[in-house]
Parts: structure tokens; sequence; C-alpha cells
């Protein structure tokens, strides 16, 4: 190797690394996977955690943000069990639901018995030891440039949701991975989900991550999806970690000619949240709809980036994402949209809209388009701003107090970014976890 | 009891005086029409009436039921009776006509420590009060005002003073940007408000709508301040000389 090697400088990079070198024997898998995950620390160990000089983090300075590397967070006690057991982070929705507490699977509060025809959903842990078939699809899809945060997920995670689903099967209610984290003390929990949608398959998938405020943990996940020809996946996050959190995202995946992907996001927890989103348009003629909306107060900072690659012709992508920023919080948003040589008839649009609500809070918006074809349609707007204040007064001239004022009109702009959710009850569940938010702001005053 | 008095009022927008020492007095059961040139500061009285930010009363009172009013936030003044039927009604884009209503009402109510309304009994009363007015379910689920012609706006405002029942009610040129038709509609909505509870100012610049909502006492505006009053006749005395006569005359 004659690269450059960049000398490790921080302690929560030695760290991570020499929590590697001790981990990596009771990590699950494969030499073919243990290759995977050398290869990605090899990643690390020379690209380290961004900053604010490399482009794609420069808003979101993670080794400035990231200066302790927590731990690797112990698998759950069944104390925590029966507590979580009574938490439903979507009320109303009938789903398959599966847990993870502190990144590893747990089945007494997992549902996999009787999946419908069609369906595979087995933890990650296991289709890693027994070598099962959908586990050799892991790691498969990888970002356009090397990400620090993949790469630790793929050194570390022990543990996950694998779901595949048959060619022409259609999942009777969508599955839900809950995402815990319990403990009082700083730790880091790493966790992958792997979607594999066959042919003309239908599914819904939501992944929802918690964990207790007031604790510095880290949670790095990874959702992996990959979309056969016509296949129609509809993917919702729901991001409400404790406020001490940093919770760090990578969402990747290929989608096949005509299919469909759709994906709704929900952020309102964490104090340091990044969801990377990085989608190939691999077939021809494919849909995308991505959409989000992000709710933040006090110092929360939330960072979205895209990376959508038309890689082929026909393929349409709408990008839709909101925030809301209250006090002093930080809401940014990069949208990449590529545009390949061969990719003509490319329809892609990319809206970025903030509220600003706090004094103090800020939004940064970065839209960028590289178009090498010259038979497409791309366009994308941003834009930032506060309530409008003639609006509150004609809510208020109708005796509706400032504040409910502000929540009607906060409610109306981000749900914009959930109303495209087809399943009503849990558009409905979305809807009501931002009313919470709402509520929440709306006493506090 | 005087419902509303207002004495010496002087108020600006934007550093600029608008209103310059107007006095009105009204009492419950009235119906006023207040008329005058453009700039004479109709709209301008109607939003300091209604608390709109930026319209700063510099000198004068305004007392609603004995009290000062001038001192209660906009939602405040809604919830004891005052409703400004806007010119310009807003859209909200995002908001259903259904859930504004209700909101609105029920805020109301709750300020005033009565109980809210069911959802049955809240439809009702809103099919009641909607269908004398031509407005249809399919624009009380669109949002507010969006998509709306003038003319609905219009009636979409006389609906939401039929279902709060304010006790003096402002129609800020409600005439404007309506045709014959859409313009006997609101004015037999706003006749049906007529009660010796209710009192209504009617701001506009034509006499045309006092030919169907007769007001009890006619006000001319000129310059910030109340010129002349009078009955009736004296709307029919302008719309023959026009304001620029009366305008000589204040001078």
């Amino acid at each position: 190797m004659n690269a450059e090697v960049r000398p490790i400088r921080t302690a929560a990079e030695q760290a991570l690394a020499a929590d590697y070198q001790s981990a990596k024997k009771r990590l699950p898998g494969g030499p073919a996977f243990a290759r995977l995950r050398e290869q990605a620390l090899a990643a690390f160990v020379e690209g380290g955690l961004p900053h604010r000089r490399i482009e794609e983090w420069k808003y979101t300075d993670l080794r400035t943000l990231l200066r302790e590397a927590a731990p690797l967070a112990d698998p759950p006690d069944k104390a925590t069990f029966a507590r979580a057991k009574k938490f439903d982070p979507l009320p109303g929705v009938d789903v398959r639901r599966v847990t993870l507490i502190n990144g590893s699977f747990v089945g007494e509060l997992s549902d996999l018995v009787q999946p419908e025809a069609g369906l595979t959903i087995l933890p990650l842990s296991r289709a890693l030891a027994e070598g099962h078939a959908l586990a050799s699809r892991i790691g498969r899809l990888l970002p356009p440039y090397y990400d620090a945060t993949l790469a630790l997920n793929t050194a570390f995670v022990a543990d996950g949701i694998v779901i595949g689903l048959a060619a022409g099967s259609k999942l009777a209610r969508p599955i839900h991975v809950r995402h815990l984290f319990t403990g009082a003390a700083a730790a880091a929990a790493y966790a992958r989900t792997l979607v594999v949608v066959g042919e003309g398959a239908i599914a819904t998938v939501i992944e929802s991550f918690e964990g207790p405020d007031g604790v510095a943990y880290q949670a790095n996940t990874t959702a992996e999806m990959q979309l056969g020809d016509k296949a129609w996946l509809e993917y919702v996050r729901v991001q409400a970690e404790g406020d001490a959190a940093i919770h760090l995202a990578t969402v990747l995946a290929d989608i096949g000619a005509q299919a469909k992907l759709h994906t709704c996001s929900l952020t309102v927890g964490a104090a340091v949240s990044r969801q990377s989103v990085f989608l190939r348009c691999t077939g021809a003629g494919s849909e995308t709809r991505l959409s989000g909306a992000t709710l933040l107060r006090r110092k929360q900072h939330a960072d979205t980036t895209l990376y959508v690659d038309h890689m082929t012709q026909g393929c349409s992508s709408r990008e839709m994402f909101k925030s809301a920023l209250d006090d002093e919080s930080r809401g940014v948003f990069q949208g990449k949209i590529v545009v390949r040589p061969g990719a003509q008839k490319t329809d892609a649009k990319m809206m970025s809209a903030a509220l600003l609500l706090g004094d103090a809070a800020e939004a940064d918006n970065k839209p960028e388009l590289e178009i090498y074809a010259d038979d497409v349609v791309c366009g994308h707007g941003a834009t930032a701003g506060a309530l409008d204040e003639n609006l509150l007064f004609y809510l208020r001239a109708r005796g509706i107090p400032r504040k409910e004022a502000e929540a009607l009109l906060i409610r109306a702009f981000i749900g914009e970014a959930m109303e495209a959710v087809p399943h009503e009850a849990l558009r409905e569940a979305l809807l009501a976890r931002a009313a919470d938010w709402l509520a929440a702001r709306e006493h506090a005053a | 009891m005087n419902l509303l008095e207002i004495k010496n009022l002087h108020a600006d927008v934007g550093g600029k005086e608008i209103l310059q020492g107007l006095d009105l007095t009204v009492k419950a059961g009235e119906v006023h029409a207040i008329m005058g040139p453009n700039g004479s500061g109709k709209s301008t009285l109607s939003y300091v009436l209604a608390g709109k930010p930026g319209y700063e009363v510099t000198q004068g009172s305004v007392r609603y039921e004995g009290k000062d009013l001038l001192e209660l936030a906009p939602d405040e003044r809604a919830a004891k009776g005052i409703f400004l039927a806007f010119q310009y009604p807003l859209e909200i884009p995002g908001v259903a006509t259904m859930t504004f209503l209700r909101t609105a009402l029920n805020a109301q109510k709750k300020r005033r420590g009565e109980a809210e309304l069911s959802t049955p009994e809240f439809l009702r009363l809103v099919r009641e009060k909607a269908g004398g007015l031509g407005i249809d379910q399919d624009m009380l689920k669109r949002a507010v005002n969006v998509g709306f012609s003038g003319g609905e706006k219009k009636r979409n405002e006389i609906l939401q003073m039929a279902l709060l029942e304010p006790k003096l009610c402002v129609l800020d040129e409600t005439d404007s940007g309506l045709d014959i038709d859409a313009l006997k509609i609101v004015a037999e909505g706003v006749n049906k408000l007529r009660s010796k509870e209710r009192a209504i100012i009617v701001i506009t610049h034509y006499q045309r709508l006092l030919n169907h909502i007769v007001p009890d006492i006619v006000h001319v505006m000129a310059k910030g301040k109340i010129v002349r009053s009078g009955g009736p006749e004296l709307a029919q005395e302008l719309e023959a000389c026009g304001y620029a006569a009366l305008e000589t005359e204040a001078a």
C-alpha cells in the first residue's frame, strides 16, 4: 500500500480502533464477513472521523462532536424487557414488531412466528453465524465516497434484522424494527437492517429509535435496502432518541427497474443526529420519493444528507424535507442529485424548507445537481423563514391563542412531508408524534 | 351601556399617523356603516379594533363593554366577542377549514370557561350555518381559503362569524370583489345575525352593500377621523355627490 496514511489523531479515533481489536473475536460472521470488517476498519484507520473540512460533513463536524468513543454497549438485561414491552412508539399501527435493545436482537420482544408466504425474517447475528443466504447480501451497497459512520457500523455491528421478500410476495402488515437503548451510562450500539425485496414484491418497513434522556449514548445504525425490478418498498423511520444521544444513521438502497421506493423520516430526538442516505437508481423507470420532517428544540442538531444517483434512464426522484427549528437548534440539509451520462429522461426534483421558530435557530441548506445527461428535467428549491405574522394574526383574530396558532401552522408546514405515507394508521401515528412535539412546545411557553 | 366607545383615537402604522382623533360610539343592536375614500383610515380602524400587531395607538381610548380594549391580545378580544371579517381573507395551506373552525370555536369557548363542543355537535352546527351560505362539505374539507374564489372567501368569513356568534362584528369591505349574487348571499348572512344583543360595523367604499344591509347610522371618514354622521340617507347623498365634495368640506 502506497496510499498516504493519515495518522490517527483523536482519542476517540484511537479508542475505536482499539475497541475493534478487542471486540473482533466476539463479533459474528464467517471469513467473508470478517474480511469486510477488516476492510472497513482499515478504511476508518485511514480516513478517521470526518470534520468540517470534509465537504459532506461541513455542517456536522463529527470529529469535534464525538470527543469520546463510548464503550460497546452490553447486551440488555431481562429487567429492561418488561419496561420495553409496554412501550409502543407507534400506537394504533398493526405491525409485526421486532425489537433490538442496545443493538442486540431480543427474541422475547420480537414476533417472528408464522411469517407470511415469501417472507424470511431473522436476526442478523444468526444470519451471519449460520451463513444464511441473505447474509451474503450484507455490505454489498457502498456509498460513492468513504463514510466513517458506515465503516464503523460494518466493523462493529453484531446484530440487527435481516428481512427478505421473495419475488411477487406481499407483506400482510408492516414490519416494525424497534431500536431501543437502555442503560444509564454512555455506550455505543451498532445495528444493521437488511431488506431485500424481490421482483414485484411489496413491503412496508418501519424503524424507530428511542432511548433515555440525559444519557450520552451513541447509536450507529445502517439500513441496506435492495429492491428488485418492480418491487415496492415503503420505508419509514422515526428517530426519537434521548436528548443527549448521538444518532448516526446510514441508509443505502439500490432500486431496480420500475421499482418504487418511498421513504419518510421523522426526526425529533438526539442531541446530534445525522442520516446519510445513498440511493442508486440502477434499473430504468424507477420511482423514488423521499420525504422527511425534522423537529428540533434547544441545542439539537440534525443533519440529513442525501446522495441520489441516477445511473440509468427514465427514473424519477422527489425529495421533500421540512424542518421546524426552535430555540438554538440547527437543521442541516444537503442533497445531491447525480445524473449520469446515460440517464436520459431523468425527472428529479428536490425541495427543502426550514421554518425558523427560535431567534437563534439555524438552517443550512445545500442542494446540488450534477448532471451529465442532456435530456432531463431536474430542479431544486430551498427556503428558510419564520412563521407568517399575517397568518398568525388571522388565526388569533378568530380566538386562537398565539402558541396554538403557531402549532396549527407548524403542523401544516411539516405535515406535507408525511402526507405521502399511504398506510393511514402509520401516517396518523407519525402525525401524532409530531403533535406531541408541538404540544410540548405549547406547554413550555 | 355602550358596547363600543372610541374617543380621540390616534394610531400609527409604520411611523405614519393614520387615525387622527376618531370618535365613535356603538350600542348593542345597532348597525353602523363607515364610508369614506381610499386612504381615509377605514381598514386601519378595523385592524386597531382587532389588535393587529404594528398598528400602534398613540392617543385616545377604546372601551368595549366598559373596559379598556387596547390592553387585550387579539385572541382575547375575539373570545370577548369581537370579530373582524377581513377584506382579504388569508389562505392557510395545510389547515383544513373544518379544523380551523373547530379550533377557533373551542379556543373561544375554553377561554370563556364554557364546555367545548363534541364532534357531532360541532358538525351539526357547521352544517346548519354553512347551508344558508351555500358552502358545501367539499369547501369545508379544503384548506382554509386555498383555491377559493373571492366570493367563497367572503362567504367563509361570514360562516366564521355565524359560528363564533360575536357581539361586535366589523366587516371590512366585505363587498369588495363580489358580484351581485354573491353580495346578496353575504348580505343575507349578515342580516340573519342582526339582533338586539349584537352590533355590526360595516366598512365600505360603496353604497351598494348598504342597499342590502341597511344601517341605522352612517358615518363618513376622511383623513383619519369621522367627519359626518347621519341616517341611511347620508349614504345616498355620498353616492350622488361623491367623496370629493365632502373632502373639501372637511378641509
